[in-house]
């Protein structure tokens, strides 16, 4: 690794923590229904919603009301998703004429917006009508984020309070998060991006001529280009506050119009994490024990920075079978070495390695490298972060809810160590938490290893996979990977628009998603009827360096031990291969 | 007399003493006949219906009779693999299952043998049944197994006590010592707080009229002996929520492998060389990956955990109950013979101005000569310490002896025309006030100090002159400051129960080193008492033996009855102390921590243990198709077969080697939750990474040397 590249992936976690406080605090209050400084503005605004939708602040919901309400919006939020893209043709804010989506591609992208992995089969300039992208895609990025928001809020209320069977009112956290924190943070990247040049119009494609006219694969000659337009700005910023990752464009945040400047792809890498990040403290604040929030805080960036310091280090390595052909591919002052297939020269190996960390752990998934073309073990750290659950980090909400789970099993093993019923914050751990917190780590890891398996059994499946062997397999992993953990960046090297893809990778990312929520809550609603635990002397810390040791093992181990052959088979064994 | 060899019974005030006898009762960890016993019933316990209660060792057993069939389709010619090695795995495999049992037969006969010897001289005697509850109802001899609750039986020196029981007539004394292992006899009389008897102990002198309380295989040594033994426990809770996690695991890891398969199948197309994983290979990498280690001992941690509690005679109501024990918070401790010794002592004598305290120190000892109570005893053991004053005879003085009554409410002695009285400050005053003498002011001030020191004060007069005061204080007993502080270092706090007024109960209270106390204490204060330390989510423990102690016992989360207490005490508490000993319940928690640090700890091992696994499996199981692999195996096993082969040798292994650790229990020491994990992890953790990799190595070494692959 360059002194370039510690520089800045030090220079961004440094900031990325200094807003973690801020935000967190700002969050706390607004969860908690105190005044904050844009009440003025937009309680107005909240409480013309609830008005409007009969609503009542105060009208508390239980463990099955909560779920209810979630699985509902969501479901209603699938459906429109899905009717937008198969009646596109018809519909207005559709310059291009673009077709109706196959109801293949329709469900997976259906699925994919509503469950905040934003997995895309498709390319956006080429499938997607502006009024599918804005009305659909966009829409879904603001609340299948503030899902995850309000369900992480419901556990965490869970934990605070003693004795009582409600969480909160699902609606009245939607709107908080969507309408405190979402819209008006949106706005703020949005315009940050709009004056580093990334696209905002409601104008069709643009032809330009081309200064170096070229032929194309027929022969016949190229003077000319079509440039993909449209209301870019607005979308790129929730997607990627909102953990989301969709990109307007099929290149993702690798293309100009969506990433043209080192400002833009910072001001994007900082909001990836920001909410995750910042939701920590928010937890540390509202369970009344800052040193909580941080412990957490702490476990998620121990685990990622040494993995984004690992993937910069095996990129910068270079590719070793350039290296038998003589290239030199070590950083100097004319270049910047190491491996750059497949990645912008705008950004360089420090910039396209963090990026695909921060995505990755959180459940962002958003690309502005190819991480089909890092070096095999530069490729396993993605893949890696994306398999221990997408708790590091992870998704807004979803990852803080997967992160507490862990620290409930972490918890429960670490106090039968030391003689006591476990506790965690004050609630003893028991059976029904483990049954939960034990599928929370089963479903998503049977979801990868067993529709990686499918699909290498299945013709419908072997058939899209372009490359042959180790890294064909790496991309099955990383594609079902991806989809059950709820991420969406792909792999790439994969034919993924096919009925069998879009349909068992669909099947993945919902599994993914509604069970592990429900599963959260339903541990919330448990932890909320039991008493308080005053702690003792015998109580086993949970904010020292100790347990967040444990807890970074845990999550290490646990990831580790259920991939650990499946990527045997796939990078690393790429590895070994390569460098032998 | 009675009440003081009760007392000498009761209570341990030496702690030390306590533990050197729980521990001389211990048996060698791989006792003869106990370990032939255990070999054939780890056989038995292969029965599948035995085995699934247990997910995990289930897995391998299926996992040992899959590689059973491959085996016999190898020796058909048709096999995946060469049969030595299939066969080779599967012995082994079928070695884990059964040395899982082997661990759990073990804990069981231990614990069995504990029972048994406790159910020794308990022989079916005739028992003399009466037709009503006196002794003159006229008896009808009968089989003590025929015994009933609610009936009554008649109890003669000689006889034994055919079932548990409660005292209705009479008063007699009671060797225990076949439950207790204390020799001295104890009183079991009607009414008070020691009614309660125990089948299987012996009536020395006099009767008792018992009405039987508990139905044949009901009783508490039928209990304690199903406790022990697998089929019929219980889990407890954090055993169920621990069983839940291995069970998840087990799950993980069975698609982890099964999946590998697919994965290998397609690797071989695309590569086009080598052969797809063997199945043998995935049964014995799945079998090494699930938490054999810790699903094979779990029952026996918790069996063994129960016969620690035999050992260290509590008999146990249920698992629970000793799981909840390792939670205490709070304990609440009566004052009186558990705290203090029994009764009040002199421990001053506290001259009136003017009086010379050794003429003080005479005349009270005087005054005592002929009081055989402890207070009075006390005295003149003071006297003689402080200004050696010889005990002196009575009748050789040819002193009259004025004892103790309800109207004069003092006693003393009349002796050559002196008349020595020694009584609460009210009564002697009254006395030197008809006597035309005067109750000296300087003296009342005595009095009020003694008292909000804690004291009792005593006034001694002789004739119109008060001399002075005896001061009588509880004393404390020696070593129990100590265990309070350890207590406090487990994260327990100590309440002491008195009915004492406030002032003296804090007296006390600091000088017992307790956290808190609740003087004037009633069965509803205490009750109330219980009831606010729950609110506030603590786990309550407290000891009792008397019958207004049974709601309080009943409300405790963990409440120790003591053996001598009455049989209602027994009733309302979830663990019956055989020892009679109040302090027995830090061994009971220890007991308790324990249990849950074990299976903590096994667990952590267990899984720190696939990290190794893995680097011996995994390049051996795709060699053929990826040789470059080998580069993972770093321990440079042999070959893939004697790697495979180690790896599931080193995991059935374990389980044997871990057995004694099983059974004792990993060590709990009161450093507090987070240097005691630190230990542990660093132990068991790091322990669990390290171990396997030299064990694998060294079990490859020798199947490389004995040429086995």
């Amino acid at each position: 690794m360059t002194a370039n590249a510690t520089a800045q992936i030090v220079f961004y976690f440094a900031i990325l923590l200094a807003l973690t406080k801020p935000l967190g605090l700002f969050m706390a209050n607004v969860y908690e229904g105190k005044r904050t400084f844009l009440s003025p503005v937009l309680g107005r605004v909240e409480r013309l919603f609830y008005r409007a939708a009969g609503v009542k602040v105060d009208d508390e919901m239980t463990f099955a009301g909560y779920a209810g309400a979630m699985l509902l919006f969501n479901f209603v939020g699938f459906v429109v998703v899905y009717a937008l893209q198969r009646f596109q043709a018809t519909l207005p804010l559709n310059p291009q004429a673009l077709a109706g989506a196959t109801p293949d591609l329709a469900f997976n992208t259906a699925v994919s917006f509503a469950t905040n992995t934003n997995w895309q089969s498709y390319g956006g300039e080429s499938t997607m009508s502006y009024a599918t992208q804005m009305l659909g895609l966009t829409v879904q990025n603001f609340v299948s984020c503030a899902t995850g928001m309000a369900c992480v809020i419901a556990l965490i209320r869970g934990i605070t309070r003693k004795s009582t069977p409600n969480l909160g009112s699902f609606w009245v956290d939607l709107t908080r998060s969507t309408l405190y924190v979402l819209v008006p943070l949106s706005l703020v990247v949005a315009l940050l991006l709009v004056s580093q040049g990334v696209v905002q119009t409601f104008h069709g494609y643009t032809t330009s001529a081309l200064l170096q006219p070229t032929v194309d694969g027929d022969g016949k000659p190229v003077v000319d280009q079509l440039l993909a337009l449209g209301p870019a700005a607005s979308q790129i910023a929730i997607k990627q506050l909102g953990t989301n990752g969709g990109g307007f464009f099929n290149s993702n945040s690798a293309h100009p119009f969506e990433n043209p400047t080192p400002i833009s792809n910072f001001v994007q890498l900082l909001s990836i994490l920001m909410i995750p990040a910042a939701l920590c403290y928010t937890f540390g604040k509202m369970v009344g024990d800052t040193r909580q929030g941080w412990a957490i805080l702490a476990t998620m960036t121990i685990i990622l920075v040494p993995l984004v310091c690992a993937c910069a280090y095996f990129e910068q390595q270079g590719n070793p079978g350039f290296a038998a052909h003589g290239v030199d591919q070590v950083a100097s002052a004319l270049q910047a070495g190491g491996n750059m297939e497949g990645k912008e020269t705008r950004f360089g190996i420090a910039n396209s390695a963090l990026w695909a960390g921060a995505t990755t752990a959180a459940s962002n998934g958003s690309v502005n490298a190819m991480h089909d073309s890092f070096t095999p073990l530069g490729g396993l750290v993605p893949l890696f972060l994306i398999q221990t659950g997408e708790v590091v980090f992870g998704g807004a909400g979803s990852g803080l809810y997967g992160m507490i789970v862990y620290a409930i099993i972490s918890v429960f093993i670490a106090g039968l160590m030391v003689g006591r019923t476990p506790e965690y914050l004050g609630k003893k751990i028991e059976a029904f938490e483990m049954k939960m917190a034990s599928l929370v780590i089963l479903i998503p890891a049977s979801a990868v290893l067993l529709g990686t398996a499918t699909a290498l059994l299945v013709q419908a499946g072997k058939s899209t996979i372009f490359n042959p062997g180790t890294h064909g397999f790496s991309e099955a992993l990383y594609a079902f990977s991806s989809a059950a953990n709820n991420n969406g960046s792909a792999f790439g090297g994969l034919g993924a628009n096919s009925p069998f893809w879009n349909t068992s990778l669909g099947i993945a990312m919902f599994m993914g998603r509604y069970p592990l929520a429900i599963a959260a809550l339903a541990i919330g609603a448990s932890l909320a009827k039991k008493k308080l635990v005053p702690a003792g002397a015998g109580t086993l810390p949970t904010h020292g360096p100790l347990f967040v040791g444990m807890l970074v093992g845990v999550v290490l181990i646990v990831g580790a031990l259920t991939f650990i052959p499946a990527l045997a088979l796939g990078p690393i064994v790429e590895h070994l291969l390569l460098n032998s | 007399m009675n009440s003081q060899i009760v007392t000498s019974a009761t209570t341990n005030p030496n702690p030390q003493e306590s533990r050197a006898r729980a521990t001389s009762k211990s048996r060698p960890l791989f006792d003869g006949p106990i370990v032939k016993t255990a070999i054939l019933s780890s056989l038995r316990k292969l029965d599948p219906r035995h085995q699934i209660r247990n997910p995990v060792m289930f897995v391998v057993e299926v996992g040992s009779v899959f590689t059973t069939a491959l085996f016999v389709q190898s020796l058909l010619g048709k096999g995946e693999a060469k049969p030595a090695f299939i066969l080779g795995v599967s012995i082994w495999l079928w070695f884990t299952v059964v040395f899982a049992n082997f661990a759990e037969a073990m804990a069981e006969g231990r614990g069995k043998a504990q029972a048994d010897s406790l159910r020794k001289g308990r022989q079916d005697t005739p028992a003399k049944k009466l037709r009503g509850p006196t002794r003159d109802g006229g008896t009808v001899s009968i089989p003590s197994n025929d015994l009933r609750k609610g009936d009554v039986v008649l109890v003669e020196a000689g006889d034994q006590i055919p079932v548990d029981g409660e005292v209705v007539v009479g008063a007699a004394s009671v060797d225990e010592s076949a439950i207790t292992g204390e020799s001295a006899p104890v009183i079991r009389e009607s009414g008070g707080d020691r009614s309660a008897v125990t089948g299987g102990t012996r009536v020395l002198s006099d009767w008792l009229v018992v009405r039987i309380t508990a139905n044949p295989g009901e009783t508490f040594l039928d209990r304690m002996i199903s406790m022990v033994e697998g089929a019929k426990r219980q889990k407890t809770p954090n055993e169920i929520a621990l069983d839940i996690l291995l069970a998840g695991l087990t799950i993980i890891f069975l698609l982890a492998t099964a999946t590998l398969l697919p994965y290998s199948v397609f690797s071989v197309e695309a590569v086009g060389k080598g052969l797809p994983v063997t199945i043998t290979v995935l049964v014995a990498l799945l079998v090494c990956l699930i938490p054999t280690t810790i699903g094979g001992l779990l029952s026996a941690i918790g069996i063994a955990g129960m016969d620690r509690m035999i050992q260290a005679n509590v008999i146990a109501m249920s698992g629970r109950a000793v799981e909840a024990a390792g939670d205490v918070d709070v304990l609440l401790l009566d004052k009186t013979g558990t705290i203090t010794l029994g009764n009040r002592q002199a421990s001053a004598f506290l001259p009136a101005s003017g009086v010379d305290p050794k003429t003080l120190a005479d005349a009270a000892q005087l005054a005592s000569l002929a009081d055989e109570t402890p207070e009075g005893r006390s005295v003149v053991v003071l006297a003689k310490e402080k200004y050696q004053i010889r005990e002196r005879d009575l009748a050789s003085l040819k002193a009259t002896f004025v004892p103790f009554t309800a109207q004069t409410r003092m006693s003393g002695v009349d002796h050559d025309g002196r008349e020595v009285r020694k009584g609460a400050a009210d009564s002697i005053q009254a006395y030197v006030k008809a006597k035309g003498g005067a109750f000296p002011a300087d003296v009342r001030a005595i009095v009020e100090r003694v008292s909000k020191e804690g004291g009792t004060p005593l006034v001694v007069a002789e004739g119109a002159t008060v001399l002075g005061v005896i001061q009588l204080k509880d004393i404390v007993k020696g070593g129990i400051k100590e265990r309070f502080a350890e207590m406090r270092r487990m994260g327990i706090k100590t309440v002491m129960i008195t009915g004492d007024n406030p002032l003296t109960a804090a007296a006390i209270a600091a000088e017992a080193g307790v956290d808190d106390y609740l003087a004037e204490a009633t069965p509803e204060a205490k009750l109330a008492l219980i009831r606010e330390y729950q609110a506030g989510g603590r786990l309550v423990a407290m000891t009792g033996d008397g019958t207004n102690d049974a709601p309080a016992l009943a409300q405790a989360d963990v409440a120790v009855a003591m053996n001598t207490g009455t049989q209602a005490a027994k009733e309302a508490g979830n663990m019956v102390d055989l020892d009679s000993n109040p302090t027995k319940l830090i061994e009971v928690v220890e007991i308790g921590k324990q249990m849950l640090m074990t299976r903590g700890s096994l667990t952590t091992f267990s899984i720190a243990n696939d990290i190794a696994k893995y680097f011996a499996i995994i390049p051996a199981a795709f060699a053929t198709t990826y040789p470059v692999l080998d580069r993972l195996n770093v321990m440079r096993l042999t070959s893939p077969s004697s790697a495979i082969l180690s790896a599931v040798i080193f995991n059935a292994l374990i389980i044997i080697a871990l057995i004694p650790l099983a059974l004792r229990g990993v060590r709990y020491t009161p450093v507090g939750a987070g240097a005691l994990l630190r230990r542990n992890l660093l132990v068991y953790g790091l322990g669990g990474i390290v171990v396997p990799f030299v064990g694998i190595k060294l079990i490859d070494v020798l199947l490389t040397l004995a040429h086995f692959v």
